[in-house]
């Protein structure tokens, strides 16, 4: 044998790392350590949050009155309110804010009177007590004249448990969100997948005309934001509706007039789209996009021997539908079954828009937030809601890899044959949810131009007159638009390096698999989640980066966050795709990555990097949910003046920004467009293969 | 063995010493040494899986071995990144950069030296003559041939002028003509530039033309390390027998000083004193069956039966069988003139005769076949 074989246990080699892998790994900690604080520092916070409780402890407060004759007998706080039948031992439990006035426990108190008292704590830790500016915590006695008493008050103590989760499920009408949100998410799913796969069928099976207008039509929701829809259902089917215009118009006022009475009264009626009808309308409308391209990639890849082997085996076509098309499709099925299960239940605008008395989690976190105060309680629905998120991410996860797995077997692609019939049939249904589509769209852009509806019908800019409604007027649209590009911007640039360390990085194995999961978790964050544990963390006094809080800096991050994972995707799917050689090669000859990073693989991945920025840019436009506690008077935001707007009944302006929004993003999706063909025609002579 | 064979003396420019790789529990190289000399072509050859692409990116430094030594020129490189090493590498996928023009391909290791810009641009055109591409400079790769492609990727790999060249089956992902004529070029090439040079091939035909030297490697231990002859005609173990080349296995148990007993026939052979009545495996080439003239009391010789007859263009490969043989089976290569010439068909009979020096000894169970 060649070998000499020399037994002993040779040392481990410890490799050396380069000054490459250095700069690599820094730059790698420091996307990480954004990650951190952007992203599990501030959970953490809104977990902990959600576990602080506040309650009095009466019991361990005591006075001392001086009527002129020395100080009189040791009272004790809580004895004293029961006799006085204002506190109880049972009830002491309270929010962070709250706080009692100790001139409650003395009725006949006057701060004239020349009465002196004295308080003291039995105990400290639990709570404490305020006199003026001067926070007490200590046992001892404190004394004061009438005057400074009647500005003491007690303050309740905190503590850790799961006493706001005991709160929580003991509280019917918080409880039953959780059923609500979890209904709609499943019929808005159960309707959108439907409709998706049958339109997805008429694109990849069919041979119909106008493929290509279909699927921009169809593509559009992404560019609105999710308020848009429940606004145009408010107007289409809403107290004033539009639709009893139209049918009048075709039917006549009388047979309308004789008809809608049962309408009203019926299910159908207009007040019921406000609830579970008008949520699901609107979140079939918002997620049908998302749904769509799915379901179109599972189908694409539908591998043509198949069905001749089918159609050879004298398969009947329903037969082949049920054995070969769903079984193939069935993993995209699923897959768009969670996108869009996860998109309703996390989604805020269209529930806060159209959900009327209707309580959904989102609006629920909201509610507590913004009408409350009560952050506890806010952090709690945070987390309850966070578990159907979790759950349905994980599965689109796994199912997500299994799509990937049949994507790369080699199938020869299928090609439909025309068949009269069926591409009429696919033609009329196109129609169909193009006219749904643009109707939304269509019913806010007229909704936004008449002057007042329904009593003044004539077509004005008045609605465009932001400046006059809350929500911030047109220097929102200005701070959206200059958002969006700072979210464009740095995120991709973020993004893409980030994913360029995780992907090509050499070894330090450990940290670029911890990475790239955590890369993963915005994803099954939803949007108001996020920006809760923003508050939290950044409105922490004791956290040095609290100076952000307020700026238009903490608005970028956490749109960057919220919608980290799916840009990394499509960076880390982009380097994928390139030669795993390139670094080993450039490292041979002795070159820095940076210059292999900047010549070669940004070039080659331009188009994806293209589409993180449209992606980051148009979400920004669009986000409600993730900014919503976020902004403040200088960062007010279009998409946020939508919702304050239509909070204020100005809905017919909030219309006329959500298609400003609109506008912006079809404008820059098209300048996109024309971009990305450039970059084509220019770099064809090096893609061509 | 053959190791160092006519090297004796000469330091070894590049030497592996007990090297380990291990992903887990998977052990992917078990105790490698080897020495490489200035100037020689080795090959690393063995089915896929056997660890020679392992070996070569240790090598590299793209993935460092878990245990063992790589000394370069005498400078212990074991634990350097790729960049502090001193090789050039070519891949089977070529790794050309798609947006970078040939010539810019070429020149990238080029840059960032202090070299002036002109030299640079004078060193592109010697290489790209060098590869007998001088055309093609301002083309992109993707518009080129594979050949053509891989021609670059050399290029770029010698631009530097490294002491070692490393080439990952470069020709695999070629069309078969094309690949026969660039391994003559590379071969060439090679021996002009007298740059060291180590390629990872699993096709043999390959390994066998252009290497001086091969390493056979299978499982993640070296079987055999020689010159292509050598490795062809005196394979060290079964393994190197049944993977360079056909080789008949037939079971056989030993009948006496230097004889051998297949069946109801004992051959001559070299036995090296192995003890009467031991089973072992005896090997011969299906080329090394002699057919033609052989007279009926030759040693060696025997009646066997043409079984099955495969036409594979220059020749056939016949199947023997026979009484005397018992169960063993025979491949024999027969070339068309002979089988003319002897009006050869199936289900004939013809006595063959094995040379007892062509005759290979294994343990027994080595390759039942």
């Amino acid at each position: 044998m060649a070998s000499v074989t020399a037994p002993a246990a040779g040392l481990k080699v410890k490799p050396k790392v380069s000054r490459d892998d250095w700069t690599m790994r820094a730059f790698m900690g420091v996307i990480g350590l954004y990650l951190l604080v952007a992203l599990a520092l501030p959970l953490y916070a809104m977990f902990s949050k959600s576990l602080e409780t506040y309650s009095f402890h009466l019991d361990q407060v005591e006075f001392q009155v001086d009527e002129g004759a020395g100080w009189g007998p040791t009272l004790n706080a809580l004895t004293l309110g029961e006799e006085l039948g204002k506190f109880s031992r049972d009830d002491q439990a309270s929010s962070a804010g709250s706080q009692i006035q100790v001139t409650e426990f003395f009725p006949d108190f006057s701060f004239l009177s020349e009465t002196k008292y004295r308080v003291r704590l039995l105990s400290s830790g639990i709570g404490r007590i305020q006199a003026g500016g001067e926070a007490i915590t200590d046992t001892n006695w404190h004394e004061f004249s009438s005057n400074d008493f009647r500005r003491v008050s007690i303050r309740p103590g905190e503590s850790t448990g799961f006493t706001n989760y005991l709160d929580y499920f003991s509280t019917p009408a918080l409880f039953t969100s959780i059923f609500n949100s979890l209904t709609i998410a499943i019929i808005s799913t159960l309707v959108t997948v439907t409709l998706a796969f049958i339109f997805a069928y008429a694109l990849t099976r069919s041979c119909m005309r106008f493929k290509g207008v279909f699927k921009m039509i169809a593509m559009v929701p992404i560019l609105v934001p999710s308020l848009l829809p429940g606004i145009a259902l408010v107007y289409l089917l809403g107290k004033q509706s539009l639709a009893i215009r139209i049918l009048e118009w075709i039917f006549g006022q009388e047979t309308v007039a004789f008809l809608w009475p049962l309408l009203v009264n019926g299910p159908y009626g207009p007040s019921e789209v406000y609830g579970p009808v008008g949520i699901v309308i609107a979140s079939v409308f918002f997620t049908f996009p998302h749904a769509l391209l799915i379901i179109i990639t599972a189908l694409s890849i539908a591998d043509a021997r198949l069905y001749e082997a089918a159609i050879a085996l004298r398969a009947p076509k329903p037969k082949i539908f049920r054995t070969v098309t769903i079984p193939g499709a069935r993993y995209g099925l699923i897959s768009a079954a969670f996108v869009v299960f996860n998109l309703v239940i996390t989604d805020f605008g269209v529930p806060k828009v159209i959900g009327g008395q209707y309580n959904v989690l989102a609006v629920d976190i909201y509610k507590q937030v913004i009408g409350q105060q009560n952050f506890q309680m806010g952090a709690v629905v945070s987390m309850v809601l966070l578990i159907p998120a979790l759950f349905a991410f994980s599965i689109d996860r796994i199912v997500q890899k299994k799509q990937v797995a049949l994507l790369s077997a080699r199938a020869v692609p299928y090609e439909p044959k025309p068949s009269k019939g069926f591409d009429s049939l696919m033609f009329a249904y196109c129609c169909l949810m193009a006219v749904f589509i643009l109707g939304i769209l269509g019913v806010c852009q007229f909704a936004a131009l008449i002057k007042f509806w329904p009593y003044d019908l004539s077509l004005s800019w008045n609605n465009y007159n932001f400046d006059v409604m809350d929500g911030g007027g047109w220097e929102s649209y200005g701070n959206s638009i200059r958002m969006a590009l700072y979210t464009a911007v740095i995120g991709t640039v973020v993004v893409f390096t980030g994913a360029y360390m995780v992907e090509k990085g050499r070894g330090f194995g450990t940290g670029r698999a911890a990475f790239q999961m955590v890369a993963m978790m915005p994803m099954a964050i939803p949007g108001m989640v996020l920006g809760l544990a923003y508050i939290f963390f950044f409105n922490d006094p004791a956290n040095p980066l609290g100076v952000i809080y307020g700026t238009m800096a903490i608005l970028v991050i956490c749109t960057v966050t919220h919608f980290y994972t799916v840009s990394h995707l499509t960076a880390v799917t982009a380097l994928k795709q390139m030669d795993p050689e390139f670094e080993a090669v450039s490292q041979s000859l002795k070159q820095p990555f940076y210059k292999m990073f900047l010549k070669v693989t940004v070039p080659v991945c331009l188009p994806a990097i293209l589409d993180i920025s449209i992606y980051l840019f148009v979400n920004a436009m669009t986000t409600v949910s993730a900014v919503v506690f976020l902004y403040s008077p200088d960062t007010t935001l279009a998409s946020v003046a939508v919702l304050n707007m239509d909070d204020a009944g100005d809905i017919a302006p909030a219309a006329a920004m959500g298609m400003m929004i609109f506008y912006t993003n079809a404008g820059v999706r098209i300048l996109h467009a024309i971009l990305t063909r450039g970059l084509h025609v220019r770099t064809q002579a090096w893609r061509a293969r | 063995m053959a190791e160092g064979e006519g090297q004796a003396g000469r330091p070894a420019y590049l030497k592996i010493t007990d090297l380990t790789k291990s992903f887990g529990t998977f052990m992917a190289l078990k105790d490698i040494s080897l020495e490489i000399f200035e100037g020689e072509f080795v090959c690393f050859l063995g089915p896929s899986g056997c660890g020679k692409t392992t070996l070569l990116r240790a090598i590299a430094g793209l993935d460092i071995q878990s245990t063992g030594r790589v000394e370069q020129a005498g400078r212990d490189i074991s634990a350097l990144p790729p960049s502090e090493r001193d090789f050039g590498i070519v891949f089977q996928s070529y790794a050309l950069f798609p947006n970078l023009s040939v010539s810019r391909n070429i020149a990238y290791g080029l840059e960032n030296r202090k070299a002036a810009k002109a030299d640079i641009e004078a060193r592109v055109t010697e290489l790209l003559e060098l590869v007998g591409l001088p055309d093609q400079g301002n083309k992109y790769p993707a518009q080129l041939s594979g050949g053509q492609q891989q021609r670059i990727a050399l290029a770029r790999a010698i631009a530097t002028s490294p002491g070692l060249l490393l080439l990952d089956e470069p020709l695999s992902a070629l069309d078969a003509k094309v690949r026969v004529h660039l391994r003559h070029e590379v071969k060439e090439l090679q021996h002009r530039l007298g740059i060291t040079t180590v390629m990872v091939t699993h096709d043999q035909e390959e390994a066998l033309t252009m290497a001086d030297r091969i390493v056979v490697m299978n499982h993640g231990v070296i079987e055999q390390i020689g010159t292509p002859l050598e490795i062809y005609r005196d394979p060290a173990t079964s393994f190197v027998a049944d993977f360079i080349g056909t080789m008949n296995f037939v079971p056989a148990s030993v009948a006496g000083a230097d004889r051998a007993r297949i069946g109801g026939l004992e051959l001559n052979c070299a036995l090296n004193g192995l003890d009467a009545g031991q089973e072992i495996t005896l090997a011969v080439r299906p080329e090394d069956i002699v057919v033609r003239d052989v007279v009926a009391n030759e040693p060696n010789s025997f009646e066997a039966v043409v079984a099955d007859m495969e036409f594979l263009g220059s020749f056939f490969r016949a199947e023997l069988t026979g009484p005397e043989m018992g169960e063993a089976r025979l491949r024999a290569d027969l070339s068309i003139n002979l089988v003319r010439r002897l009006e050869l068909s199936e289900g004939q009979s013809i006595r063959i005769m094995i040379p007892a020096e062509q005759i290979r000894i294994y343990p027994a169970g080595a390759r039942d076949g």
